[in-house]
């Protein structure tokens, strides 16, 4: 083995100018895929965080998955049952303290009560739907980041402005209004409540500012013209990741429909899964290119050294042994051109997550986020070092395997 | 009783193709051990091609290469190779020495091969034949820095290396000036007489006659062989292994 390294290491210390240009072409593929991987999955997380703070990672609602049996069909299986009468149920979670209380004892994270309606915002000629939430402030603090998206004013002020609402500042600022304006809520069933903007906050996600208010659980309630009710449970959990599976813990526990903030956004999270593929496949044909400059040079050096590998074979040294040089030698410039990607994939994130970038949009300017993983480069250097063997084999292959009498007798 | 270092019976190496080509047609030799054997005859008349196929860097298209008693032809390529390594050492016209690395790293290139011996003890031989061919102080130089009759003469220090039963020699003398071509001879002819088995093809008259035997080939069949002095000592009808027992 000492022979074949010694030997290989001969060829790429020989060849200076060839080995640094195939070292220079794996050093950037390595440092490009890395800082895309970066970029990417950054900007992704950045994403997902913003999603996953702005709403609850569970929220349990006062329905049900499907659409109850009739007593009819429970009694008779051949009985079809069709246009039923709706019956009048009142709506909302019965007994939502027990609930809580009996979720709380389980549930890794904590759980706070709601009462959801939809309702038309009016004020100076404009008149916009929203839905309006009804919360516990004191609650609401364990089951939401709204106390840390709040700009202008707090929680609590909620409990001192009369019929008191938050409101998004997107949506303020298309309503022309400023904290402690009154504006007007008109109800489903036609009920009118004059509100006092309390606070104005900001999730980072327009459709959410443009669309929600949050005012204490008495107003909503009035709103929905159902004193009382609590239609809805939010719950928060430690690590939003295991949502999918507390849900269906939590479903099967109450009945209610619960849906993890990854059901909520199925359609956006596939997208993601597409994207994640899109983005791969670029990568993959990044590093598969960068291993071409290997293949080039290995294809050179096994050209140039047929009568090398005719006379080391007809020494005795084995096919396999002499093909081993030339991958050998692939290594060597794979694991130095590595060790320069990773440096070069991390000097190029560190640069990109300097740079900020305005979004006429929000009126903000935010940083490009970039995620830093050990697993980009351990991922994209392991993949980089395979084609680099794959790009020395088939040269290699294809050099040793040509009989050694054949290259003798034409040097002669 | 003499004994036989190396024995091709009936020896034939055909290259198929739209027109089948036969290089070696028919060949029996046997060489004893410590002998000296010079392969002669026109040019494109098979003596490299039977030098290729003694040395087991060729296969036989029929017949069979014993080395040192055992059979060849039914051996795996790698067992081929195992066999080269270990038992024949090669001279080629050309060099053909890495030229990346000293006269001492060519030389102990096969050992390292063999990765018989302890790195140590491979210096030490190999320093050793570099001096028994007057190369001592070439040891770490470069091919590139090296005359064409002292190249010549480390390509055969390095066949030499893992102490082989056989040296082949194809035309060994045939890019050297007249003072080398000396050298090497004299260098061959020490080996044989030390023991070594050496078989050398040569376009050389002279040179040839001062082998033991002189094996003359013409269009891939033996035409004569003729023994150190000068007495033929088989026509083509007359198989020469027995000869070479007797």
């Amino acid at each position: 083995m000492k022979l074949i390294f010694n030997i290989a290491w001969t060829h790429v210390s020989t060849r200076v100018r060839q080995t640094l240009v195939g070292m220079a072409g794996v050093s950037m593929g390595v440092g490009f895929t890395i800082m895309m991987a970066g970029l990417m999955q950054g900007s992704q997380l950045d994403f997902l965080r913003q999603l996953v703070d702005t709403m609850p990672h569970i929220t349990i609602e006062d329905e049900r998955r499907s659409v109850p049996t009739q007593p009819a069909e429970q009694e008779y299986g051949a009985v079809q049952m069709a246009d039923i009468a709706n019956v009048s149920k009142r709506p909302g979670i019965k007994y939502p303290e027990t609930v809580m209380n009996s979720l709380r004892s389980w549930i890794p994270g904590d759980v706070a009560p709601s009462a959801k309606t939809t309702a038309i915002i009016n004020h100076g000629g404009a008149r916009i739907g929203i839905t309006l939430t009804g919360i516990d402030p004191r609650r609401e603090v364990q089951v939401s980041k709204l106390a840390s998206q709040m700009r202008e004013g707090k929680i609590d002020d909620l409990s001192r402005a009369p019929n008191g609402i938050i409101m998004g500042e997107a949506l303020a600022e298309k309503l022309g209004v400023k904290a402690g304006d009154t504006v007007l809520l008109i109800g489903g069933q036609g009920i009118q409540l004059n509100s006092t903007v309390a606070g104005l906050y900001r999730s980072g996600m327009k459709r959410v500012d443009e669309s929600q208010i949050y005012s204490l659980m008495g107003p909503a309630q009035v709103m929905m013209g159902q004193n009382g009710v609590v239609n809805q449970l939010r719950l928060r959990l430690n690590d939003p990741m295991l949502a999918q599976k507390v849900a269906a813990q939590v479903e099967a526990q109450t009945g209610y429909k619960s849906v993890s903030w990854q059901e909520a956004n199925a359609d956006l999270l596939s997208s993601f899964t597409v994207r994640d593929f899109i983005v791969l496949t670029v990568m993959g044909a990044m590093l598969l290119t960068s291993s071409f400059a290997t293949y080039n040079i290995i294809s050179t050096i096994t050209h140039e050294k047929r009568q090398d590998i005719a006379i080391m074979k007809s020494l005795g040294m084995r096919e396999y042994a002499v093909r081993r040089i030339f991958i050998i030698e692939a290594a060597i410039i794979g694991i130095v051109g590595i060790l320069f990607g990773w440096v070069l994939g991390y000097l190029l994130c560190y640069g990109w997550s300097k740079i900020t970038i305005f979004s006429p949009l929000t009126g903000t300017t935010t940083p490009i986020s970039i995620h830093y993983s050990a697993m980009h480069y351990v991922v994209v250097g392991a993949i980089s070092l395979l084609c680099c063997a794959g790009a020395a084999y088939f040269p290699a292959r294809k050099a040793t395997r040509v009989h050694p009498v054949e290259i003798i007798r034409g040097a002669s | 009783m003499t004994e036989v270092a190396l024995q091709a019976v009936d020896l034939v190496r055909r290259i198929e193709g739209d027109v089948s080509h036969t290089l070696v047609n028919g060949i029996d030799l046997a060489v004893n051990k410590g002998e000296f054997v010079a392969i002669t005859g026109p040019s494109g008349s098979g003596k490299s091609s039977l030098l290729y196929l003694l040395g087991l860097l060729d296969a036989p298209s029929e017949g069979e290469i014993m080395i040192c008693g055992q059979p060849t032809s039914k051996l795996s390529e790698s067992e081929r190779a195992d066999v080269r390594l270990t038992k024949c050492g090669f001279v080629f016209q050309f060099h053909f020495l890495l030229p990346e690395f000293t006269s001492l790293d060519n030389v102990l290139l096969p050992m390292r091969a063999a990765g018989v011996m302890a790195e140590g003890a491979m210096r030490e031989r190999g320093l050793a034949l570099l001096g028994s061919l007057g190369l001592a102080e070439h040891a770490n130089k470069r091919p590139n820095q090296l005359s064409g009759g002292q190249r010549q003469r480390v390509a055969i220090a390095r066949a030499l290396a893992n102490r082989p039963e056989i040296i082949v020699a194809d035309e060994p003398t045939g890019a050297l000036d007249t003072k080398s071509t000396e050298q090497v001879f004299s260098i061959l002819r020490d080996i044989a007489d030390n023991g070594q088995t050496v078989i050398v093809v040569t376009h050389d008259p002279a040179l040839a006659a001062r082998a033991d035997r002189r094996v003359h080939i013409v269009d891939g069949k033996i035409a004569e062989i003729t023994e150190r002095g000068g007495a033929e000592l088989v026509s083509p009808s007359i198989a020469p292994c027995e000869i070479s027992h007797a």
